[in-house]
């Protein structure tokens, strides 16, 4: 019989809120975290409009322990080290000394999707191509390193685990949590931070506004830019951040008497092959399909069962094809479909991040009885008619929402999908 | 700039890569940086680029190698900014 896995803590760092309290807040008020972006203006970007975490310098002396060691650091791994150790010490754990033992039992799996395009723009490219490669110091390496988020946490926490980072595109966060899931259900893991961050850079975003896929229509009216399920959606707005899960051994937890957020109790991640439809950038519908059915069937449970979707919901022209998907999945008419809403909606797309800042959303909507509002469809897309009575377009008192899915899809045509159950006791 | 200013510099870049600050509180010419003050033997290339920086000059790797207390790094860097700016 395998472990089960409840979240136990959790931190989070989005472009709406930093730190849990904040989060919900954000949530429920449907805050939206997009500004306008002067330097996208400046460097030409059809998109001027992003996500990124506001003041968060001002809260990162909590976290490390002068300036020089923060800038030792890249955005994206400052983000993903104050999420960790949030989570952490949210989850009752004290965040051990430099003369404490490794914790043998505690790991980490922690991704992002492009490493940090902003290191390497700005000092990695300038010194090297001006022939000035020694001077570029020790801290190129593990700052632009795929492993570099989870390194660092698991310096930060005294990791004795498995420590390492995954990367699947816009699905790197909610894989974290698959991965780490079944690390500890197989035992060989007690507690694992799961997670996902993102830096916030042009450099990173400067590809997808080249393929014309970011929003490129709102830059006076930023807060209405990132508009998923919406006819006027014109694509997605960039976002940063990151956020983190401390999952746990159920018995490990009851024995701690550690507060329970949720239960995961079913996750799957697939790819589509790029047939079928799918590509690079698309995705094959059947394995989207299959995706979601692999992560109920790991459950155990039923679509009746599933009470909400916490979608992957961009604001591109995937939007319709991917709520079909959910009710092909589902095998339901479209107004049978469970509650649906986009958090993107309110952070744009956090990339790597995106993930775990929407799971860690879910659960906090699954714990404290609410669903959060999609905002910006009002003028839901024409194809979405008739799934219009299950897009929650306000927020909503949500008592009955038990069991919530969670789904990302990236590109690669690869899919992750998570089940999450409120906690009620065993 | 005389020995003691160096000196003093020559800490105040050093103290940022001391994970322990009261390794600092009796630092002095012979204090070896990896042994008393911990310094990560991988950071010795940022602190050297640090020197550069701040003295204006050039620190050959080979150099570099034999610098292993504070008074080697202030002497060396004393020896490198001339004899007309040692003396105040």
């Amino acid at each position: 019989m395998q472990n089960r896995v409840v979240v136990t803590g959790m931190g989070v760092v989005s472009p709406n809120a930093i730190g849990l309290a904040d989060f919900t807040q954000a949530l429920r008020e449907g805050r939206s975290g997009i500004r306008f972006i002067p330097r996208l203006e400046e460097l030409k970007f059809a998109c001027q409009i992003g996500g990124i975490p506001r003041n968060f310098d001002e809260v990162c002396g909590d976290y490390f322990n002068n300036h020089r060691q923060q800038s030792f650091l890249s955005e994206t791994i400052r983000y993903a080290a104050a999420a960790s150790v949030d989570a952490w010490k949210d989850a009752g754990l004290a965040v051990p000394g430099d003369e404490d033992p490794p914790d043998w039992d505690s790991g980490t799996v922690f991704g992002c999707g492009i490493s940090d395009m902003e290191v390497i723009a700005t000092e990695v490219v300038p010194t090297v191509n001006a022939g000035k490669v020694r001077r570029l110091g020790t801290r190129v390496v593990e700052r632009v390193m795929g492993s570099g988020t989870s390194a660092r946490i698991g310096g930060l926490l005294g990791l004795g685990n498995q420590v390492t980072s995954n990367s699947s595109a816009c699905s790197t966060g909610s894989e974290a949590v698959v991965e780490a899931v079944r690390k500890i259900r197989s035992g060989l893991a007690k507690r694992m931070v799961a997670g996902g961050a993102e830096g916030a850079s042009p450099y990173t975003w400067s590809g997808f506004d080249s393929m014309r896929v970011l929003a490129r229509k709102f830059n006076e009216t930023p807060e209405k830019g990132s508009r998923p399920m919406s006819a006027t959606a014109n694509g997605f707005v960039p976002g940063a951040g990151a956020a983190a899960m401390l999952l746990e051994d159920l018995d490990t937890a009851l024995d701690r008497g550690a507060r329970i957020y949720a239960e995961v109790t079913g996750v799957m991640a697939n790819s589509g092959g790029h047939r079928n439809g799918g590509s690079m950038t698309a995705p094959n519908p059947e394995g989207v399909q299959r995706c979601i059915r692999g992560a109920m069937a790991d459950a155990g449970i039923d679509t009746e069962e599933i009470d909400a979707i916490n979608g992957h919901l961009t604001a591109t022209f995937a939007d319709p094809h991917e709520v079909k998907n959910w009710a092909a999945a589902l095998e339901v008419q479209p107004d049978q479909l469970p509650w649906i809403n986009s958090t993107k909606s309110m952070i744009g797309h956090c990339l790597g991040a995106a993930g775990a800042i929407e799971t860690v959303a879910a659960v906090l909507e699954l714990e404290q009885e609410f669903l959060h509002p999609s905002i910006n469809c009002e003028d839901l897309h024409p194809e979405l008619e008739a799934f219009a009575d299950r897009v929650v377009r306000e927020y909503k008192q949500a008592p009955a929402v038990k069991t919530m899915a969670k789904a990302c899809f990236g590109f690669g045509d690869v899919n992750s999908c998570l089940i999450l159950r409120k906690w009620e006791g065993q | 700039m005389d020995k003691e200013q160096i000196f003093n510099e020559v800490v105040g870049i050093i103290k940022d890569y001391v994970k322990d600050p009261s390794r600092l509180e009796n630092v002095n010419m012979e204090t070896s940086i990896l042994e008393d003050l911990k310094v990560n033997s991988a950071r010795l290339v940022d602190i050297i680029i640090a020197f550069e920086d701040t003295f204006d000059v050039e620190i050959e790797d080979d150099d570099a190698d034999n610098i292993r207390t504070i008074g080697d790094a202030v002497n060396y860097i004393a020896g490198k900014v001339g004899t007309d700016q040692a003396v105040k």
